[in-house]
């Protein structure tokens, strides 16, 4: 399977030159990284050749990395069945860009999309309906933006005399309490006994 | 002259026994025809993935019992995989064979509920109860080896938490041979009954092409008629090994979806037996003890084994900078982790990829056209478990 994935490689990028900017092999699994313009195009591409045929969407995800100028990061997963490979395509943008729709070429990312706009608070252009998704009616901020603090900034409680549910202020009776426990010890390399001594696992 | 009808609009839900837990859709109807179904999803959010990123890695696992929680330790075990390909460790045989024994046991667990509680829903009550008997007899081989009737958290990074305990071989043993008289009881009632076939046959279709498009994967896949089920296709743990077969489907309706799950328990059935056959002796989880915390017995002998579980219950193991995606055919379908690991002890990001997700979706086109009855039906039939959709 590993060569073919190298042959893979090769033809995704004699097919997509000039929009491929790094690709690599990891895990069995293709990684390619592309500008967000050309995500249009290459996912085309990837499901529409005939030697590479992705032709179903896993999951569209986004990671955030707050202190990178180019502040998100997002992730598509694809899986060709006939040729039983899996691709992950990485985009790179910043806060104020937005990304092109894919919900026309692959219908099933209209929730997705709209999962990454409620957790990430990432713009899809031309979506047809891009709402809040998991978050609760008329939830305000981004909860998965590293930013966004572990405990919310709003509870709820059902209030007697108003006879409502109602948003208030996190109110913690203790503090929240984040141990750091890692030790700043570098520790010494450790051979894995599994493998025979082959690989060496680092304490850090 | 064509007069003109209003739609009506329907609120199903967030409370109602057909929902299979906390789903609001509001229909549009014309008249007893659905016209557009919009799911509200959410309502059971917890924020797994915020909290996750917050843990250790050990700590994570039991927040994976909590998502699809008819099969808790099938989540586990993407999880699990995904942190022992990124340490390159191995499981022991043993280990393997105990976690492909319990991903079984927890295929039959979700497929005996979702078949009856569809039955359920299209108007048959005894199923369930005759299912619900043999669930809890498999929950009870689920606690007897973890402690723990739902919230397992047995597969750890590195094999199981512990080996079986004794006589326990010989309880599933004594199960998987009664189990497939139960199922043909089960049959009895239900793959020929005329009710049955009449709510299910030509319900729901899903295409070849339509299954793709909407990622969909697991029995909604293979309901379709599409050979793929990542146990043969992309095996992990010790699959290889095992001899079983891949039900699919014709029509993709949902009867064939029942017909589907009916035949995967038989075949969990056979693969439970095979693996105890094959069980080999020796240790249930990997001997690193940076990765694995010691045996009780030996926190009392060796000062090394006391260092090493302690650093791994409070600091936890550290897991070397990694983006990896690993998928695992849970009984819903494709259930994948993506990790980010940023060589600390707690992961950097942690996607879940929820097969339920994608099939809930797929409501609105799956339902444009049939009558408001049969949206019980074809909810039953996507299998779905709030858990895992909302995460």
């Amino acid at each position: 399977m590993n060569t073919n994935l190298k042959d893979l490689e090769k033809i995704i990028n004699s097919g997509l030159t000039t929009s491929i900017k790094k690709s690599e092999i990891k895990f069995n699994q293709l990684f390619i990284d592309i500008d967000f313009q050309d995500i249009i195009s290459t996912i085309l591409f990837l499901k529409t050749n005939e030697k590479t045929k992705f032709k179903q969407l896993i999951d569209i995800t986004t990671v955030d990395y707050p202190q990178e100028d180019k502040r998100f990061k997002i992730v598509y997963l694809f899986l060709s069945h006939e040729n039983n490979f899996r691709i992950v395509v990485n985009t790179f943008i910043n806060e104020n860009e937005s990304v092109p729709s894919i919900t026309k070429i692959f219908p099933s990312a209209n929730w997705m999309e709209r999962e990454n706009f409620d957790m990430y608070g990432i713009i899809f252009k031309e979506h047809p309906d891009l709402r809040r998704i998991l978050t609760d009616y008329g939830f305000k901020g981004h909860p998965l933006r590293k930013d966004f603090p572990l405990t919310g900034h709003t509870q709820v409680r059902y209030s007697e005399e108003k006879k409502k549910v109602v948003n208030e202020p996190v109110k913690l009776d203790q503090e929240y309490r984040d141990f750091d426990f890692e030790s700043p010890w570098e520790g010494t390399k450790y051979i894995n006994p599994n493998n025979n001594g082959k690989e060496k696992i680092k304490d850090k | 002259m064509v007069k003109k009808t209003k739609t009506m609009n329907l609120n199903f839900g967030p409370q109602h026994p057909a929902a299979h837990g906390v789903l609001r859709l509001i229909l549009e109807l014309d008249g007893e025809v659905v016209e557009k179904i919009d799911p509200h999803i959410g309502l059971l959010h917890r924020g797994t993935e915020k909290l996750i990123e917050n843990k250790t890695y050990t700590q994570a696992i039991p927040y994976f019992d909590r998502l699809d929680y008819v099969a808790p330790m099938n989540q586990e075990h993407a999880f699990a995989l995904a942190i022992e390909k990124i340490l390159n460790i191995e499981v022991p045989a043993r280990g393997q064979h105990i976690r492909v024994l319990f991903c079984e046991i927890g295929r039959i667990l979700s497929h005996l509920l979702n078949i009856t509680t569809q039955a359920l829903d299209v108007g048959a009550l005894t199923p369930s109860l005759w299912g619900f008997e043999e669930r809890e007899i498999l929950m009870s081989f689920y606690e007897r080896a973890s402690g723990s009737r739902l919230h397992a958290n047995y597969f750890r990074p590195g094999g199981v938490h512990k080996d079986l305990p004794k006589n326990l071989i010989d309880d599933i043993i004594l199960f998987s041979e009664n189990f497939p008289k139960v199922l043909d009881n089960l049959e009895t009632l239900l793959t020929d009954n005329r009710i049955f076939k009449q709510r299910n046959v030509n319900i729901g279709v899903v295409t070849k092409q339509e299954a793709l498009d909407h990622s969909f994967s697991g029995v909604m896949m293979r309901g379709s008629g599409i050979p793929w089920d990542l146990r043969k296709s992309q095996p992990y743990e010790c699959y290889n090994d095992f001899n079983f077969k891949i039900p699919i489907g014709k029509n993709g309706d949902c009867y064939d979806r029942y017909l589907c799950r009916m035949e995967e328990m038989r075949e969990s059935n056979k693969i439970i037996k095979e693996c105890i056959k094959k069980m080999p002796n020796g240790p249930v989880k990997s001997i690193d003890g940076k990765i694995t915390p010691p045996k009780k017995d030996d926190l009392k002998n060796s000062m090394e084994s006391l260092i090493h579980h302690f650093k791994l219950f409070s600091e936890g193991f550290r897991v070397p900078k990694a983006e990896i995606y690993t998928a695992v055919e849970a009984p819903k379908g494709e259930f994948g982790v993506y990790l980010i690991a940023d060589g600390s002890n707690k992961p950097y990001k942690c996607k879940i990829r929820a097969p339920g997700f994608s099939h809930l979706q797929a409501m609105d086109y799956l339902l444009k056209g049939h009558m408001l009855a049969d949206v019980p039906a074809v909810l039953g039939s996507l299998d779905i478990v709030f858990g895992e959709v909302d995460r």
